[in-house]
């Protein structure tokens, strides 16, 4: 028994590995004992399930993306550290090659899949529903299963650190080197199958909130009176019920040729590997623009705010954001200009790809116009947006740069790459994610931030980005490559490197003041008593934060941009007030246990495809296809609320 | 065609110039900034130019940003003017939907035709030499099918000779990058693809794979030693003389995963590149291998099959259409 005991450790605790995994089992041994003591402490398992676990209600399904986003942002940025350690000085041994290209695949993967779409996430079901005066999205229940599977795909990930193994063949799994023939382990498996479950989700949510724009605006919000986020979020939608499938064909035909044995990517049988990274990237680049857009949509909101002026050229952004969302269709071969196609195909990809630079500069014109004779308040979602301003244009720039074809051939996986992307996920999508935090909290949770914590974190968090990437662009010209575990000294990297570590570090203070200043709010933020902390100017501001679960107690009817600040210039915010003879019963879905069962099932058989263990595999397959036949034939699933329920809420909340 | 002639010299002494200005601020070690042969120049070339239009926007975007948060702050003494009702201006707007459209079309011009020039060998009186390049775990094999010799992990040039650099992988996909010589191409296995450079300085340039390849690949580095054609002849005989012959046996050896260092070889077995190609899935698109050099009885068409006069029936493209088309799996 103590042999089968230790086989068992070896092969899916990894114990040999080392230190540093056992030190992360202790951790995640303690953690797991401390939730559960806690909850058990304070009996609160049955708030868990009856609030949380099993809610569809959209606000509370955003925070819980919210939350996890956070998280992840820990685990990569702890990954990125531990990674940018490493390169700190030539020829470092805190980390091996295995462990180093483990660490580099599943920084990139969890960043953008398990941080930046369950950020933008987060930020759609907290605040569209609100902006378009809905009471939900359109399919609750289904908003529910696209969080329960994007939590179980990212706990699947995770959880390959510690049993089983990473994967380690980058987070774009290029093959030949993630098929069987050079990557036997379970962790390519771990890859596939996370993103897999995942990604069900990602499209389910790319439908339910593009019908919920399309369908379920309040009465005289037209198309062209709706908030900008809003568009932002209908422009990502429709990338993302275009680009998913996608990334769906791919990884799972990978996973037949690892699993079943079939050819589809190795060349030995006829199959070609050019087709996964094609598919690859046609889900790929649009993605980035899936993430990068909704922060879009942040700004225009932020900067109209606190510029206290109407944002400049409305129609030119949604023309912008439309554009972008078409374009980015036409530009997924610029990712590998230098693997053999023609000077014909390079041409039409580089130049489509200089396109995309056009809408998105126009936007940021549109927003320096919108400052222009306003009146600018530094609050913490204004810096942000400041600051991502000149790291957006220079990252767009490097992009534009990156663009032309021939000079590619001298930036493609260098260091001058690296430092492009980053420059653009962090400073669009990360800034534009904190800022839209920041904007929202009040509406979340009734507090704002606290200011001067927040301004540590933003002063921490930029210039440690500048440290730590503007290095690396020259890096690049200097010839060192991504994803390299170690170089040599006498290349001249070392200063260089060790300067992006420190900037790293940097950030990752800045990291540790927003957790810091999250903490403290809770107890000492201000108190939102109004509802309408920034002098807001959409329609999420009339109501009081937190906002009651059914939102609108009478929904009502828009007729102008920026609805909320026209009544207020027009002194007419009484009107918006829900008056008792216009109340109704309201028409609301039930909480279900299901989706949460159903994310857990899928994750079994996730779990069983990983590790070929067939049975269970099966088993969660069955279980998923039982929910769903269980769920075809469930009846009575909504209720009402009574108009007596609904004067008690809003007469206690000094609205009626 | 008149105003390019025209514009050309002002172009190339413009470009010329801030070359040498931004060149200036950096080392030697900034490889890319520092080329030695006209493919990398070309490129660095291109890479000045895109700066410069950059700037024309990002300038203007951020000296505007500065002023307009400093002048339009919300401060009770503030006397700037504010008018939130103003949000349209078709003007403004055309301006900047127009410029970023110019430039683009600009770059856009400059980047076609650079694209186009760079699958072409460099102009020049001499005559090429081929060298086939493979990738294994976690080394590089160079074989010279002209003069019959093999080297690892380092590759040995004439100067002032346009190289056609074939390029393949019997491993999972890398890239072949010389910064100081030009840009990099994709070693992929089962398919055969060309990379034209040139060394027009005699010097020992830093080569490296780009793609990452597992395990050992912060390991694969190479040398690429540029001589002249008479001390290449030399080096050729000496190889000739001294060092091991490449038998298949060794060759499987070779390509078993490691980290080794360098080796020369004074033959290579018949063909072993092309083998290679193709038994690694190079027959299921035979189209692609009629192009190569010495494709020995692979290929339905023997005309093309002669080691070293494949050279002047091969069209100037990188690949043509149809090869395209079976690379990109359109």
């Amino acid at each position: 028994m103590p042999d089968a005991l230790r086989q068992f450790a070896d092969t899916y605790l990894m114990w040999q590995e080392g230190p540093m995994i056992w030190i992360s089992d202790v951790l995640i041994l303690l953690t797991s004992i401390g939730i559960v003591a806690t909850l058990t402490y304070f009996k609160k398992w049955k708030w868990l399930w009856r609030e949380w676990l099993t809610t569809v209600d959209h606000k509370k399904i955003g925070i819980m993306y919210l939350i996890a986003a956070l998280l992840m942002m820990f685990r990569g940025g702890a990954d990125g550290l531990l990674m940018r350690t490493q390169l700190a000085a030539p020829g470092m041994h805190f980390l091996d090659a295995e462990h180093y290209d483990q660490i580099f695949t599943t920084h990139g993967t969890i960043m953008i899949l398990f941080m930046a779409m369950p950020f933008i996430f987060a930020l759609f079901n907290i605040v569209v529903p609100l902006q378009i005066g809905a009471r939900d999205v359109a399919f609750p229940y289904l908003n529910a299963i696209s969080f329960w599977l994007f939590f179980f795909g990212a706990l699947l990930l995770n959880i390959s650190f510690v049993f089983g193994g990473s994967p380690d063949a980058g987070w774009t799994s290029y093959p030949p080197l993630s098929e069987l023939g050079f990557d036997n382990g379970p962790g390519e498996n771990f890859y596939l199958l996370a993103l897999q479950i995942s990604g069900i989700g990602s499209i389910a949510t790319g439908i339910n909130f593009l019908v919920t724009i399309l369908r379920m605006r309040a009465p005289g919000m037209t198309l062209m009176k709706m908030p900008l986020f809003t568009w932002s979020v209908l422009s990502a939608c429709i990338m993302i019920i275009f680009a998913f499938p996608a990334l769906t064909v791919a990884l799972a035909l990978l996973m037949l040729d690892r699993i079943v044995g079939t050819h589809f990517f190795t060349i030995l049988q006829g199959g070609n590997p050019m087709m996964f990274i094609n598919l690859f990237w046609i889900w790929g680049h649009p993605e980035v623009y899936i993430v990068v857009v909704p922060a879009f949509g942040v700004f225009s909101e932020v900067v109209a705010t606190f510029a206290r002026k109407r944002i400049f050229g409305y129609t030119s952004m949604v023309a912008a954001l439309l554009s972008i969302s078409v374009i980015s269709y036409f530009v997924w071969a610029h990712h590998f200009f230098t693997m053999g196609a023609g000077a014909d195909v390079n041409t039409f990809f580089a130049v489509a790809t200089m396109a995309v630079g056009i809408p998105t500069g126009v936007k940021v014109f549109n927003w320096l116009f919108t400052m222009y004779r306003g009146r600018i308040r530094m609050t913490l979602p204004m810096l942000w947006t400041i600051a991502f301003v000149p790291c957006f244009v220079i990252g767009g720039a490097t992009g534009v740069m990156l663009a032309v074809a021939p000079a590619d051939y001298q930036y493609h996986n260098s260091y001058f790459l690296i430092a492009h992307f980053h420059q653009v996920l962090i400073g669009g999508v990360v800034f534009g994610m904190l800022a839209g935090m920041y904007y929202w909290w009040p509406k979340m949770f009734g507090f704002k931030l606290d200011e001067r914590l927040g301004r540590w974190a933003f002063w921490f968090f930029n210039i440690g980005f500048y440290v730590c990437f503007m290095p690396q662009y020259a890096l690049g010209f200097m010839g060192m490559q991504r994803r390299m575990y170690t170089y040599p000294a006498d290349m001249g990297w070392g200063t260089l490197n060790f300067v992006s570590t420190i900037g790293a570090y940097l950030m990752g203070i800045g990291f540790i003041f927003i957790v810091a200043q999250v903490l403290y709010s809770i107890k000492y933020g201000e108190r939102d008593l109004t509802g309408d902390p920034w002098d807001g100017r959409t329609l999420e501001w009339s109501l009081p934060s937190p906002v009651p679960h059914y939102n609108f107690a009478v929904i009502p009817t828009v007729t102008s941009r920026d609805y909320w600040w026209t009544l207020k210039e027009e002194g007419r915010t009484d009107e918006i007030k829900p008056k008792p003879e216009d109340i109704q019963p309201i028409h609301m879905p039930k909480n279900s246990g299901r989706p949460f069962l159903m994310g857990v099932l899928f994750f079994v058989a996730g779990l069983g495809f990983v590790f070929n263990w067939h049975v269970l595999a099966v088993l969660g397959l069955l279980g998923v296809v039982v929910t769903m036949l269980r769920r075809s034939f469930e009846y009575d699933d909504e209720y009402y609320i009574q108009p007596e329920e609904i004067q008690h809420v809003e007469s206690a909340l000094g609205r009626l | 065609m008149k105003r390019t002639q025209l514009r050309k010299p002002n172009r190339v002494l413009a470009l010329a110039a801030l070359t040498a200005l931004l060149v200036s601020g950096c080392g030697p070690e900034y490889l890319v900034l520092h080329p030695v042969g006209p493919v990398g120049r070309e490129e660095l070339n291109l890479i000045v130019l895109s700066t410069v239009l950059i700037l024309i926007v990002v300038i203007p975007v951020l000296a505007l940003l500065v002023y307009i948060v400093w002048r339009y702050r919300d401060k009770p003494e503030n006397d700037a003017p504010y008018t939130p009702q103003w949000s349209e201006s078709k003007l403004l707007e055309a301006v900047w939907w127009g410029i970023p459209i110019v430039i683009v079309a600009i770059l856009g011009f400059y980047t076609g035709k650079s694209t186009f020039k760079l699958v072409e060998p460099p102009p020049s009186d001499a005559k090429p030499l081929t060298i086939q390049v493979t990738s294994l775990d976690w080394k590089w094999l160079f074989q010279y099918p002209g003069q019959n010799v093999a080297t690892v992990n380092y590759v040995e040039i004439p100067v002032g000779v346009p190289i056609q650099f074939e390029l393949t992988a019997d491993a999972p996909m890398n890239s072949f990058w010389v910064p100081q010589l030009g840009g990099q191409e994709y070693t992929m296995p089962g398919m055969a693809m060309r990379l034209w450079l040139e060394a027009d300085q005699p010097g020992t340039y830093y080569g490296h794979g780009a793609n990452f390849t597992g395990k050992g690949f912060a390991h694969m580095d190479f040398q690429v030693k540029a001589v002249s054609q008479q001390e290449f002849d030399q080096w050729v005989q000496q190889v000739k003389a001294n060092s091991p012959a490449l038998t298949l046996a060794g060759y499987q050896q070779l390509k078993q995963p490691s980290v080794v260092g360098t080796a020369s070889y004074s033959s290579f077995p018949p063909g072993l590149f092309n083998d290679t190609v193709w038994a690694n899935g190079g027959r299921y698109m035979p189209e692609m291998m009629d192009d190569m050099t010495g494709m020995q009885g692979h290929t339905a068409d023997a005309g093309k099959s002669d080691q070293t006069s494949g050279m002047s029936s091969m069209p100037g493209m990188e690949m043509d259409g149809k090869q395209t088309a079976d690379h990109s799996g359109h």
